[in-house]
């Protein structure tokens, strides 16, 4: 029985598409991910920074009414379903990229989503610093950069490694998602064949993959948390 | 020399304003360990984050050196604060940063060359004692010796300067000694000017030359401190100056005099001081209230003892206490 099943047709044609679409398919995920992310990060970091240094005044002085149009505009984006998303800004998709299908394409509606998103992640790790550091910092005569780039970024720096490699996870699932509108990879081939054309084993091979791909980032990003960690003793 | 002159300090909250500081006028002289002590709440910390202006004053003038540190531009600020710098009760150190670096930090911020920024922390952590500690990492240290770290670290810009906010009151009585130590041999070295920040009475007994006795923003009493100390006038110095429980005004006889005794680490033998002294000197002390506290085989706190009897025996008495090591005395006048 079991026997007769993986020599069946369809885990045949299974496993013929693991052989030809996948190593292509798994490429094209990684580098979206990667490549939103470290968009996402160019973005999101300077504004998570923005909205942590600019509170009150404390360290840059940013007027309240920016930080408010800021937050507002975070938590719009935020807001919006992905894939809605995904379909308002194909215009600005086009004019960046060109088209609106394919991976690279995939890249602008993933950015526009996940930077809010690593704004908020990078605000909270700037807030879980102790305040009492960054007194210590002005008490010895820092300017407002020296502040940010000297005490802020390095002494969170486990913390935001941590919540950057949520943001890639995050990222990893919304880019499998971007398959339906479009978007290559693993998500792509997840739905023609799982959704369109009923080939189940295909989609579970895809899904495992995917969750491969999940296990492999947060394995790494937890290593290099701990590892860049100083204060934990023991080392 | 600072300058403080009228100053006041109000923080709005949703509670209403609090007047942390009500008109506080104070000169500390260069030089000086200045100590500055009073009970929670009184407005220590903010006093002393007015005067590097990590707290801007609500009014009122600090002067250091006759720059008004008010009137400075932002820039001119940060290179003031290179002259006055600060350690704190909880540290501060970058935790992400080994003792070197931690040490090298002002530095950097000042812009000097790297090679010579390693140099002088480098000179800098040997004499606080922590030469073999370099590399370490903060989360890797005591509490003292994170505390010398910070003190290495204050001290990298050549200050005129030391601000000390409750400094040793995250240490145990042992490491305070250290700490404390180490602070009164960096200022008879360096010659820097130290406020001490503190809610202990022996922290100020032991290192402080002046101090002002700071109550509920206001000052209370300032001067030398033996001055104060020997014979605390307001009630906020009473408070401080005497054991819990010990009323100035009850218990003391027509023809008793009395003196205080304080420990500073005496090393308490088995030998019971005060019946000695009954045997020595055939002097019988009163106790009138004690506070005190051992600490491996080292007692600190003070104790106030009554003697009946003239002049000559209190001077007796108290020539006897004080020659003891470790040991000072302070007549109480009443
Ligand atoms: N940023 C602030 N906002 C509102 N109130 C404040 C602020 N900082 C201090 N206060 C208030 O000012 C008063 C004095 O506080 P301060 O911290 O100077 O006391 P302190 O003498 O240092 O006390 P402690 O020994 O507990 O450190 C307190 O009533 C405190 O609640
Ligand atoms: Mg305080």
């Amino acid at each position: 029985m079991i026997a007769d099943y993986f020599a069946s047709d369809t885990v045949q044609t299974a496993l013929d598409i693991l052989k030809t679409q996948f190593p292509i398919a798994i490429w094209e995920t990684v580098y979206v991910t990667i490549l939103s992310t470290a968009f996402s990060i160019i973005i999101g970091l300077p504004l998570g920074v923005l909205i942590v240094a600019g509170e009150d005044g404390k360290i840059l002085k940013i007027p309240k009414a920016v930080l408010s149009v800021l937050n507002v505009i975070i938590n719009l984006l935020r807001s919006v379903p992905f894939l809605i998303l995904m379909i308002m800004v194909f215009p600005l998709t086009r004019l960046i990229v060109g088209t609106v299908v394919g991976t690279p394409a995939s890249v602008v509606p993933l950015v526009i989503a996940a930077f809010p998103f690593v704004a908020r992640l990078v605000e909270s790790s700037l807030r879980e610093l102790n305040p009492n550091i960054i007194e210590m910092a002005q008490s010895m005569g820092s300017s407002p950069f020296q502040i940010i780039a000297k005490v802020m970024i390095p002494e969170s720096m486990p913390s935001l490694i941590s919540n950057m490699t949520i943001a890639l996870t995050t990222i990893l699932g919304y880019s499998a998602m971007s398959g339906i509108l479009g978007g290559g990879g693993l998500g792509k081939i997840a739905i023609n064949y799982g959704y369109y054309r009923y080939q189940y084993l295909v989609m579970i091979f895809a899904v495992v993959f995917l969750i491969v791909l999940v296990q492999l980032f947060q394995s790494l990003g937890t290593y290099l948390a701990t590892r860049t960690d100083k204060r934990l003793k023991n080392r | 020399m600072i300058e403080i002159q009228n100053l006041t300090k109000t923080f709005q909250t949703s509670g209403g304003t609090v007047e942390a500081l009500k008109g506080i006028s104070l000169t500390v002289e260069d030089g000086d360990i200045f100590g500055i002590i009073g009970m929670s709440g009184a407005g220590k910390s903010t006093l002393v984050r007015c005067i590097n202006m990590l707290e801007r004053p609500t009014s009122g003038n600090i002067i250091i050196d006759g720059k008004d540190m008010g009137k400075l531009s932002n820039k001119e600020l940060r290179e003031e604060r290179r002259n006055i710098t600060m350690i704190f009760q909880g540290f501060n150190l970058l935790m992400q940063r080994n003792c070197l670096k931690n040490v090298c930090f002002p530095l950097e911020l000042a812009g000097v060359k790297k090679s010579e920024a390693v140099k002088r922390a480098t000179e800098l952590l040997n004499i606080v004692g922590l030469g073999d500690k370099l590399s370490s990492y903060p989360a890797q240290l005591s509490g003292g010796q994170q505390q010398r770290v910070a003190i290495a670290r204050a001290l990298a810009t050549h200050p005129k300067i030391l601000l000390c906010d409750e400094a040793t009151s995250a240490l145990d009585p042992q490491t305070t000694q250290s700490i404390l130590s180490l602070i009164r041999e960096i200022h008879d070295k360096l010659g820097i000017t130290v406020i001490v920040i503190t809610h202990q009475m022996s922290v100020v007994e032991q290192i402080c030359t002046k101090v002002a006795i700071l109550d509920k923003g206001n000052i209370a009493e300032v001067g030398q401190v033996s001055d104060v100390f020997a014979a605390p006038k307001s009630d906020a110095a009473k408070r401080l100056v005497y054991p819990e429980g010990y009323e100035s005004s009850v218990s003391i006889q027509e023809d008793e005099k009395v003196f205080r005794v304080v420990f500073n680490g005496a090393m308490t033998t088995n030998k019971p001081m005060i019946a000695q002294m009954a045997i020595d000197l055939n002097i019988a002390a009163n106790i009138k209230a004690a506070s005190t506290q051992c600490i491996g085989d080292k007692a600190f706190g003070n104790m106030i003892l009554g003697i009946s009897g003239g002049e000559e025996e209190l001077k007796k008495a108290m020539e006897y206490m004080g020659n003891m090591p470790n040991i000072h005395v302070e007549e109480i006048v009443k």
